[in-house]
């Protein structure tokens, strides 16, 4: 079996399995009752808090393949961010249902748009969501190629603000035990850091091969 | 006692029965009223009259089952999930326990938990608790009603408040070894608040001791309060002549008032206090001021901005 090989039919399958293990655990608790005293309030967390673990690691794909020197890695990044997208829906649609459905008043807009213009949490977990819209929309090699490589990319660095908006949203949340925001918050500050610090290093020395090499021939592939 | 007071208020006069049948009669009418007279999409979303109107779910304040109240609980001495004061309360030792009822007071005392069962025999109380968190919950407490206690031991003219505190001690509550609140955690009241008859110390739930993950031995029960205003393990009850400082109201005073009364139309700043979800139902239910206490204690407030003191 070649490296491609495995990345397809092994890496990729198992990926996409594990990253539906957290809706399966989810689905299957709400079946059976398993969501403890406050169904609504657990499906809002759960979802919520994998989404932006799938972003963290959406993000930390391509300092692993760089530091690892293993480009393949680069072919599971859309499909890590595509699973951070649609945990992300559903905490939306959580969200939204709560705030109109649930409330016993029907699908009213104008409360969801009250409250997200109202608490700074939810603004910013919205405009968190608005971010990654067009990311996934435009994830697909059809968009890569329409908007071309360099612009593609521009847009897709969007996704370092989605970064910090959720680990802000997650922060502001909480009522007095930040551990956990902080923990995505320290994740985040290295990934980020990470681009920041190898971007400068590749400009002092443009003769350098490798740097670029993980993200240059995934391109190369994906073409 | 400057101003008198019924001397109980017996949990039947709470929840009786054929009174919230009644309600239920009558919010089932207006329910219908509205429904008719109300297109879909007409309904403002700041029309605050259609909302206090719904149709009661039909669990309108059953009791809460013993599973919910004893595994959902905010307790952060023992973890600050949900469930972790559950897991975790098994290290709190309830037995040997004293309170300590000092301060203010003419005859300070240290009351043993047995002597203070034996002296004040709990009664049943079935409160509706109501968190700050925008859920809530129908719970049939075991307890006597604080003032018993205050009057026992003689509070003083200079007395304004009571200040309580929760046991301090990190090998017992092992969330107490991290900081996310000062600990102990304190909390306060008015004088004429806790000497209010609807004002609990409770001992038990559902007929049996109070689980620790409940607040075990002891605990305050406030019921037109939001729950963190219920301090539960407590050691020492002071009375005093300034405002105490509790614990959320010091954390985050933006967030948490003193006073901490349930209040609709005052919203935590990150959340609305409009609504609430009844641990059991899916569907929300509309929050009442002073969670439906207001006939017993608006009084309390009357010519208080209670907007300002929130």
């Amino acid at each position: 079996m070649t490296r491609l090989q495995f990345v397809r039919w092994v890496l990729k399958p198992t990926v996409f399995v594990a990253a539906l293990v957290p809706l399966g655990l989810l689905v299957r608790d709400t079946m059976t009752g398993g969501l403890g005293a406050n169904p609504v309030e657990e499906i809002t967390h759960r979802t919520g808090l994998t989404a932006i673990t799938l972003l963290m690691l959406t993000l930390a794909v391509t300092p692993a393949s760089q530091l690892l020197g293993a480009g393949w890695l680069m072919r599971l990044r859309r499909m890590l961010g595509l699973f951070a997208f649609t945990y992300a829906v559903l905490h939306f649609l959580t969200y939204v249902a709560d705030q109109t459905w649930l409330t016993g008043e029907g699908l009213s807009l104008a409360v969801v748009v009250e409250d997200v213009a109202e608490r700074p949490y939810v603004t910013v977990g919205f405009a968190t969501f608005l971010l990654l819209a067009p990311l996934a929309v435009t994830s697909t090699r059809g968009w890569v190629k329409r908007l071309g490589g360099k612009r593609w990319q521009r847009l897709h660095r969007l996704v370092y603000l989605a970064g910090a908006g959720a680990v802000l949203h997650f922060l502001w949340l909480v009522k007095a035990d930040t551990r956990r925001p902080a923990l995505y918050g320290l994740a985040l500050v290295l990934l980020l850091g990470y681009r920041l610090v190898h971007r400068r290093v590749r400009r002092r020395q443009p003769a350098r091969r490798d740097p670029s090499s993980a993200e240059s021939r995934e391109s190369a592939l994906s073409r | 006692m400057l101003i008198r007071r019924p001397d109980d208020i017996p949990s039947s006069e709470i929840t009786d029965e054929s009174l919230y049948w009644d309600r239920r009669r009558f919010l089932g009418t207006g329910a219908a009223l509205l429904a008719g007279a109300a297109v879909p999409g007409l309904l403002s979303a700041c029309d605050a009259s259609a909302k206090e109107v719904r149709p009661a779910g039909p669990r309108e304040d059953e009791l809460t089952p013993y599973d919910d109240v004893t595994s959902y609980n905010n307790f952060y001495e023992f973890g600050t999930g949900k469930e972790d004061p559950a897991k975790h309360a098994h290290t709190l030792r309830p037995r040997p326990w004293t309170v300590e009822v000092d301060g203010e007071v003419q005859r300070r005392q240290t009351f043993d938990i047995e002597d203070l069962r034996q002296r004040f025999p709990p009664e049943e109380r079935v409160y509706r608790l109501r968190c700050v968190e925008a859920w809530s919950m129908v719970i049939p407490w075991l307890g006597f009603p604080l003032k018993d206690l205050l009057a026992a031991v003689e509070p003083t003219s200079n007395a304004e408040y009571v200040e309580f505190t929760t046991l301090y001690d990190t090998e017992q509550m092992p969330g107490q070894k991290r900081d996310v609140l000062p600990w102990p955690y304190v909390e306060g009241l008015r004088l004429d608040e806790a000497m209010h008859p609807l004002t609990l110390l409770a001992v038990g739930l559902y007929g049996k001791e109070l689980p620790n993950q409940n607040g075990a031995p002891i605990r305050l029960v406030v019921p037109w309060k939001y729950g963190f205003k219920s301090i539960k393990s407590i050691v020492r009850i002071r009375l005093t002549r300034e405002q105490p400082r509790a614990t959320w109201n010091v954390v985050a005073p933006r967030e948490y008032g003193f006073f901490a009364n349930v209040n609709p139309a005052v919203d935590h700043p990150r959340w609305s206090q409009k609504r609430e979800r009844r641990i059991g139902d899916l569907f929300k239910r509309a929050t009442l001021p002073f969670n439906g206490y207001g006939d017993q204690v608006a009084q309390l407030y009357t010519g208080m901005d209670l907007a300002r003191h929130y």
